[in-house]
This record gives C-alpha cells, structure tokens and sequence, in this order.
C-alpha cells in the first residue's frame, strides 16, 4: 500500500487526470471537491500529502493552506499548490501561506510526479 | 306673567343660538367659504360692542338724571369715525403692517418694543376695564332682578346669578376665543355672534322706543308735548362737562382695548373703515334715537324712586308687554355679554403676551429653542387669563355690592383707558416721542387718574378716608383728589379727565423732547408715522449669525409646525434656495418676526429673534460707519470664496478621475487574471489527457475513448469561451453590427425553445405570437437561449419548469422569465451580470459570460435585462421599446 494523497480540486476532467497519474505511480488517492469543508477531509484522512487547487467553491485555497498550516495535527503535510492563474502575486501569496510547492496548470504529468515524489521523500 | 323659569330657558335658547352662530362662521371661515363674514357690514356691527349694558339700560338712566347729556358718549365715537376716518385708518394700517395684536403691542412695539410699557399698559387696562366687566354682570343680574320681582316664585341671588353670567362667558370666550393661536387670526365665530347681538340690541331699543311713542304716547307729537312738560327738558347742561364728556368718549372709543380688537385686531380689511365711518354713527344715532322718549315716558310712569337704568326693562313690563320686555332683556344681555367676550379675549391677549410669556421664557432659561411646546402654553395661558379676566369683574362685583350707578363706573372706566390716547396718538404721528416720554406720560395719567377719579368713585372713606377729600393727601391742601391744586367747583369727573390729560400730555412731551430714543425706537418710528410712504419695510436685525434651523425649531413650537414650515419654505422660495432653511437675512428676520409678533406679540417675538440671532439691533449710525467697509470685505472674501470653491472642484474632478482610472486598471487586472485561469483549466485537462494518451501503452479502449472524448469536450469549451470573449468586446467596444428584422416575439421565443429548451418545461402566454418587433432577432434569441441555458443549468427544482409571460407597459414591452427553483440569494443578485461571475460549483461548466452578454445585448437593442426579486424563483425581466429605438451606431 503506497502513499496516501489527498487532492482538492473542483474541476472533475482535471480530478480524473490526476488521480489516473497518481493511483498509476502507486498512490492512494482521495478527492475532495470544494473549500468549505476541505479542512475536516483532510483532518479525517490524515494524508501524506495534499495537491490543493487554488481557485475552489466556497473556500478559496490560501485560507485552507493557513488553516492547515495552524492545525496540530496537519502543520507538517506537505502541500502542492496549483492555480490556474499563472501571475507572480498568486506564486508570491501561496509561498507566504506555507506551501511547500507551487506549479501552474496546466502542468506536464511527469513533473507533476517528480513534484509530488519529491515532496514526499523529503 | 314672565316665569323665571321661562326667562332662564329663553335665555339658555339665546345662548345656544349663539354657540350655534359663532361655530357655523368658524366652520366657514375654515372651510373658505367666509366671504359672507368679512364684510363691511359686519365689521360695523361687531364695532357696536361700544354701546354694552351700559349704553343699553344706562343710557336712558343717563338721560332721566342730567338730561341730553348721555348723547355725548355717542358724540365722541361719532366724531372720531367721521372726522378721524384718516387716523383710524392709520392705526389699521400700522396695525396690520405689524401685527399688532393689542393695544398693549402697538404701544410698546412702537416705543423700541419694550415689554416694560406692554406690562404697564396691560396692568392699566385690566384695571380700567375690571369695572366695566362687573358693570356687565350687574346689568344682567339686575335685568334678571326686575323679572323675579315682578312675580317669579322663587328668588334669585344676584350674586348667583352674576356667578352664571360669568361661568358660561368664560366657557364661550373660550370655545371661541382661543381656537387659534395668532391673535392676529380672525375670530369669525366671535365676530359674527356679537356682529348677531348688535342687531339684536339695536332691534330691541327700538322696538321698546317704538312702542313708548307710538304705544303709550300716542305719537311724535303725544312725546314732544311729554317732552317739554318732563323735567329733562329743564336740566341745564355744562358745557365743559359736554366738551369733556364727548372728549373722553372719543378718547376711550379709540383706547379701550376691545374697541382696539374689534377695530384693529379683527380688521380683515381697511376698507371696511369706509363704509363703518358712516354706518357706525347711523347706528349710534339710532340707537340714542328713543332713549329721551323712553325715559320721559319711564319717569310718567314709574313711581318714584324706580331705577331709571332700568326704564327699558320696567317700563313694558308695567304695561304688561311680556314678549317686549323679554325683547329689550334680551337686547340688554346682548350688550352685556358681547362686550365681556370681546374685552375678555383683548386683555387675556395683552396678559398672556406681555406678562406671562415673558415671565415664562425666562423662567424656562429664555431658550425658546429648547422649551416645550410654545402654543400650548399660550393657549393656556390665554384661556386662564380669560378667566382671570371675567372672575376679576366678577369679585369687583361682588365686592362693589353692585349699588353705584351703571353710568359713574363706565365714566371712571373711559377715563382710565383714555390715558392711552396721548402715547398712542403721538406714537402715530410724531417722530420725536420717545419710550421715556410713553412712560413718563402713562405713569403720570394713571396716577392722577387713580388718585382723582378712580379711588375717590368708591366713596369718601371707603378706600381713601374723609380726610383726604377735605385736608388733601399727607395734609397738603393742594392734594384733594377732587379739587387738585386748588381748582375748586369744577365736576369732579371734568376735573379728574382734565387734571390727568393735560399732566398726561405735558409729561409724555415733555420727556421726549428731553430724552433720546433708541434705535429701535426710530426704526420704529418711521414706520409708524410714515407707515403710507413705505409699507415694505426696512430691516432692523444686523443678520448674518442666526441660526435658521433654531429659528425653524422656535418657529414650530409657536406657529405650529406645519404652518411653520410653509412660512420657512416660501420665505426659502423667495430667496431662491431650496429647501427648508432660507438665509437670515435682515428681510427675511423681519417678516419672521411679525408672524411670530401674530401670535406672542411684537416684544415677546423680538426678545425671541434676538435671543437666536444674538444682536436685537444695531444703531443706524454704527450701520453707516461700517457698511463700506463691511462692503468691501464682503466683496473681497466674496471672490476668494468663488476662487476656493473653484479648486475644490477641481481637485474633485481629479479625486474622481483618478479613482475612475485605478478602478479601471484593478479591473483589467482582474479580467486578464480571470481569462487567464478560463483558459488554463480546460488546457489542464487537455494535456494531461494527450500525455496520458501519448505515454500509456497498456489503455482499454473504453479508457482511449473516455480520454478523447474529455479533451475533445475541453476544446469545444474553450472555442466556446473564447467566443463569448470575443462577442463580448466586440459588444462592449459597441462596434456591433445590428441587423434589424421585423419578426413576432413568438418565432424568437420558438427558436430559442428550439435550441436551448431540451429538458425544460415551458409554459408561454398566447399573445407572443402577435407582437411584432422590428429588433436584432438573432441577438434577442440569443438573450432568450441564454436565458433559457440558464436555466436549464442552474435550476434546482425537480422538474424544472420556466414560464414566461410578455405584457406592455407604457411603451415597453416587458417579457418576464420565472423558474420554479430556490431563485437567487439577495446577496448574489448584483453580481450575476457581471463577468465571470458563476454561481454554485464547476460542475456545470460555462465561463461565467452569459448574462454579462445578454446585458450588453439588451443594451444595444435599446431594453435592458434586470433580475427580478421576489418571485416564485430566480426570475429575469427583459425590457424592450415596442417603438424601434435601437442604441445601434
């Protein structure tokens, strides 16, 4: 049994994708799909890692990332950020909330997975 | 035999009569359709309240003790209507120009407005006219007397009867008295009943003198001859008596505070005086036409020692003429009683304005900003001095025991207020009388007039003792009250009118001419003496720190708010501001220092102005030696207010643009940021499928076509979105192309079913197909697609169904779209027009451009789009001018 990871992202074509290339490399992927209650999900699955979309319903991805950074149990996760707005503000803002990685949609499969190996082993 | 009881009820029935007159003219007077009431006529009539009681029953008493000489009290009167017709109408004027709302106002208001002199003036009339009210009492108790002696079962106390009397010209003084707080306002209900008992009394002494001559005497000639054989025709008349009589009664017609309501007060018009100054002396002239008859005829007929002042009552009584009798109580009563309103609400005007505002605006710390309600404490005040006033002629009655002769007291009455005359007529006419000179000559009138005539009526040792009329005051012999300096033999009445006005006069010239008036005084002044030439008048408020809106707020509390407010606004109008709240200026001060002198009179209104506007006035020199400069600066700061007020404008002008400019640009941000993040999630998908395509070898072919099938369905989005985009901006530049057709709103809303309304119930009216619009049909069925998308998309309802009804209004056409879902939350209803705006979560796809299109749209067609609250569920309204209007360029 490999890795748990948990994704949050709303757009479904772009769950699939991910969780084809995750659970391919051997990973457990769990999904959630909107802001409000990201928090708690991640909380009650305790992941090894956490790929969190920006742009959600209800929440927007910073607050989540600062919540999770503040939380106990969760501070040490490590957390990919994606974001469809490729500026440099948004890069800026998600380094200063805590994440521990930062990529651009759309990305390349296979530096999305160096990413998140990467993020894990160290 | 006349019952008392009977005298009682048609008395009672008199009474009521007169509530009923008096409250049918205020009702019209009200309602606008008074015109009736303010007629020349009436305005004569209400001036007959001159003859009261005592002209009616004392008159004849007058004529059967000394003679032709009660024709001098009618003489007076008469002289001063036609030969003073130009004074009175002086007064009038001044009177109206002002305000005035007593005798006690002119007088004061003319020398500076000194509340001093008011105080003075109304402690003088209410002393002067107490007498004359019990004098009213005692008449109609006496008249009620003549009937209970002449048979009633049981007695009457008079001093019951007086109590009545009194109580019920309280209640109606009162009723109609007080209704409105402008004293200024006319009192047509009080006008008109006592307008009704002038001819009522006037009927009476006729018909009584009809009967005497032509009943008892048996013609013109029958009287003559009883005439001649009668004593009266022996009594040898003085002349200074007769020159003083007809002085004094011309003197207190123009002086006596009812005969200033009635005359001045109550005057709705000044032409009125014209036909009065005729009609009144031919009222007079009848009304003393049969009082020598009467009385020759009392005299024959009455045995000896019978009351010659009640000769009218007795003498049909004794013929036993019932009904002529109960006529001439009836015309008595109407004498008595107008006069006791008329003066009742005169003084209670004079006291509630001059004494017990004052005191009361001091006492509550003078701020008649922060005070309660103004008119309900006048109105109080004025309906306790009404009955102040009455019960105070009532107790002079009841002290008095009623024995003196009616006619002694009214003389000591006229002389009193007579003491007004010089103050009044030299405050008319000549510039140079001064509040010193008022004071001096008022003060000094009144004590002669208390030591001479006043003190002395009650009798030697009843007030001043025997002594006094002997030895003089403090023993000095040149101090008898009825021999004053030494001037024996003359009739004591000649003596105390002469004595009194001639010290009276001196002293009030003399002081003028000595002291220097105030400011105020000759601003005054000038528009009293000169009040033709200018009757627009200056100002004399220095302006400039008043507060208008404290101004409004003590406005309120005294003119009551509604009428305050419209004197506010149209004095604002006026000015050209807008609003409630005109400028304080001199002008604008002055007229609102009237109205208010309407209801509180002219010093009272004043010490109110003053205390807001802080300065009351400024000397007429320190005006000249600023005004250039003061000009100057005014000018000066005048330009620079201009030149500030300029750059304010501009820097605001820059504010704006500058505000307009970030906006813009957080805007374009916010759209590149938005776009950017539209076009890359679809591109996410997109790749990460291709590579995933591209890199596995070992897919199923369900695998294969899922994946293709989601790139492809990304791709038709992003086509999608970058027309929108496109349409968007070609929309929003306004470089849009319209194609205008002529097709009905049936066929569109068919296409759009057509397209979009797969899955969705929709309900239509049945006009659709008969409104023929000339309009861009594709752009419309574009709205109406999008609409329909909408809700297809968005609507939560189990079976989603949109109905949609068209109705005209104005020259609109209104088409409403309404779906049975949860609609839209308050909150979120703003921004669905805007771009990019989504509602709820990715899963139905779309940009978020839709209605920002369909608003664009419907822009350019001349409608709008708008969402429309409070319907069942999300509901949009489409707008469109049935008139081809098209915003095309």
């Amino acid at each position: 049994m490999g890795k748990q990871v948990l994704v949050i992202e709303d757009e479904p074509n772009i769950i699939e994708a991910i969780s084809y290339i995750l659970s391919r490399d051997g990973w457990e992927v769990k999904t959630h799909s909107n802001g409000h209650d990201a928090v708690e999900a991640a909380r009650a699955r305790g992941p090894d890692l956490i790929v969190l979309d920006v742009m959600l319903p209800g929440k927007s991805g910073f607050d989540i990332l600062h919540e999770i950074r503040g939380d106990a149990a969760l501070g040490q996760v490590p957390v990919l950020m994606l974001t469809a707005r490729g500026q440099n503000k948004d890069r800026e803002m998600a380094e200063r909330a805590g994440a521990s990685r930062y990529m651009t949609k759309p990305f390349s499969n296979k530096d999305f997975l160096d990413a998140v190996r990467d993020l894990v082993r160290s | 035999m006349v019952t008392l009881n009977l005298l009682i009820l048609i008395c009672l029935a008199y009474v009521v009569f007169l509530f009923a007159v008096a409250f049918a003219a205020d009702r019209a007077a009200i309602r606008g359709r008074g015109k009736w009431l303010n007629t020349p006529l009436v305005y004569t009539l209400s001036l007959s309240i001159y003859c009261t009681a005592w002209t009616f029953y004392g008159a004849v008493g007058f004529a059967a003790r000394s003679g032709l000489e009660y024709v001098t009290i009618y003489l007076g009167p008469t002289l001063v209507m036609v030969g003073w017709w130009w004074a009175l109408r002086k007064m009038v004027r001044v009177g109206r120009a002002q305000r005035i709302t007593s005798i006690a106002d002119l007088i004061s208001s003319r020398y500076g407005k000194s509340n001093g002199l008011a105080v003075f003036v109304t402690i003088f009339a209410v002393i002067g006219t107490t007498p004359y009210i019990a004098l009213q009492l005692q008449s109609v108790t006496l008249s009620f007397a003549v009937f209970t002696e002449a048979g009633a079962a049981i007695p009457l106390s008079h001093q019951s009867t007086a109590l009545w009397v009194a109580a019920g010209l309280v209640l109606f003084t009162i009723l109609f008295g007080t209704r409105n707080l402008d004293a200024n306002e006319r009192h047509h209900g009080v006008v008109m009943a006592i307008a009704l008992e002038a001819v009522v009394k006037l009927f009476a002494l006729l018909a009584v003198g009809v009967f005497v001559v032509w009943g008892l005497s048996g013609g013109v000639q029958g009287i003559v001859a009883r005439i001649d054989a009668s004593k009266i025709a022996e009594f040898d008349v003085s002349g200074s008596r007769w020159a003083g009589l007809t002085m004094l009664s011309a003197a207190a017609f123009l002086c006596l505070p009812r005969m200033f309501q009635v005359m001045v007060v109550e005057n709705e018009d000044e032409g009125h005086l014209r036909m009065a100054s005729w009609a009144f002396p031919t009222y007079l002239m009848l009304m003393s036409l049969f009082v020598v008859p009467i009385a020759v005829v009392g005299l024959d007929l009455m045995p000896e020692g019978a009351n010659p002042d009640l000769f009218v009552l007795t003498v049909p009584l004794s013929e036993g003429q019932n009904g002529l009798a109960i006529l001439s109580f009836l015309g008595g009563f109407s004498s008595a009683t107008s006069m006791v309103i008329v003066a009742a609400i005169a003084l209670s005007t004079m006291v509630s304005n001059h004494i017990v505002m004052p005191l009361w605006l001091s006492a509550t710390g003078g701020t008649a900003v922060m005070s309660g309600d103004m008119r309900n404490v006048a109105l109080l005040t004025r309906r306790f001095s009404i009955a102040g006033v009455i019960f105070l002629g009532y107790l002079y009655f009841h002290v008095s025991g009623g024995g003196t002769a009616l006619a002694a007291i009214g003389l000591v009455s006229f002389a009193g207020v007579a003491q007004f005359l010089p103050a009044m007529i030299g405050g008319l006419f000549w510039r140079g009388a001064t509040r010193s000179g008022a004071f001096a000559g008022l003060g000094m009138g009144f004590l002669l007039w208390l030591f001479t005539l006043f003190l002395p009526s009650f009798g030697p040792g009843t007030i001043l003792p025997q002594a006094v009329f002997d030895q003089g005051l403090f023993g000095l012999i040149w101090l008898r009250p009825q021999a004053l300096f030494g001037i024996v033999g003359l009739d004591p009445l000649v003596h105390a009118v002469m004595w009194s006005m001639t010290l009276n006069t001196g002293a009030f010239v003399l002081v003028s001419l000595l002291s220097f008036p105030q400011p105020v005084e000759r601003l005054q002044a000038a528009q009293y003496v000169d009040v033709f030439q200018h009757s627009v008048t200056t100002g004399s408020w220095s302006g400039g720190m008043a507060q208008s809106e404290d101004l409004l707020i003590m406005s309120q509390r005294i003119l009551g708010a509604p009428q305050a407010q419209a004197f506010f606004a149209s004095a604002a109008r006026a000015q050209g501001v807008n609003g409630y709240l005109p400028e304080p200026s001199p002008k604008f001060l002055n007229q609102l220092e009237r109205e208010l002198a309407g209801s509180v009179g002219g010093a009272t209104a004043h010490a109110m102005v003053s205390q807001i506007v802080g300065r009351a006035a400024v000397s007429v020199e320190d005006l000249m030696a600023v005004a250039d400069e003061t000009a100057q600066i005014m000018e000066y700061s005048s330009r620079l207010e201009a030149k500030s007020a300029e750059q304010t404008r501009t820097a605001r002008q820059l504010r704006e643009a500058n505000e307009k400019l970030t906006q813009l640009s957080v805007q374009k941000d916010e759209f590149l940021s938005q776009v950017s993040h539209e076009l890359r999630t679809p591109m996410t998908s997109i790749r990460a499928f291709s590579e995933i395509l591209r890199d596995t070898r070992e897919l199923s072919a369900g695998e294969q076509a899922k994946y293709s099938s989601i790139i492809h369905d990304e791709t038709v989005r992003l086509t999608r979105l970058l027309d929108d985009l496109l349409d968007l901006s070609v929309l929003e530049s306004g470089r849009v192309n319209l194609n205008l057709q002529a097709g009905t709103l049936g066929n569109m809303l068919d296409r759009a079913e057509a397209a979009a309304g797969a899955g969705l119930r929709i309900e239509r009216g049945k006009a659709d197909g008969d409104i023929v619009l000339t309009t861009d049909l594709d752009r419309l069925a574009q709205v109406f697609i999008n609409l329909m998308a909408n809700t297809r998309k968005y609507c939560d309802a189990d079976e989603p169904v949109l109905s949609i009804s068209t109705m005209r209004t104005g020259g609109d056409l209104v088409i409403d779209f309404v779906d049975n879902g949860c609609g839209i939350r308050a909150g979120q209803q703003a921004v669905i027009f805007e771009k990019f705006s989504r509602l709820g979560d990715n899963t139905v796809g779309g940009a978020g451009l839709g209605l920002a299109i369909c608003r664009e749209i419907m822009t350019r067609l001349g409608g709008a789009i708008s969402y429309l609250p409070g319907q069942a569920g999300a509901a949009f309204r489409v707008t469109l001018p049935l008139e081809t209007r098209v915003a095309a360029q």
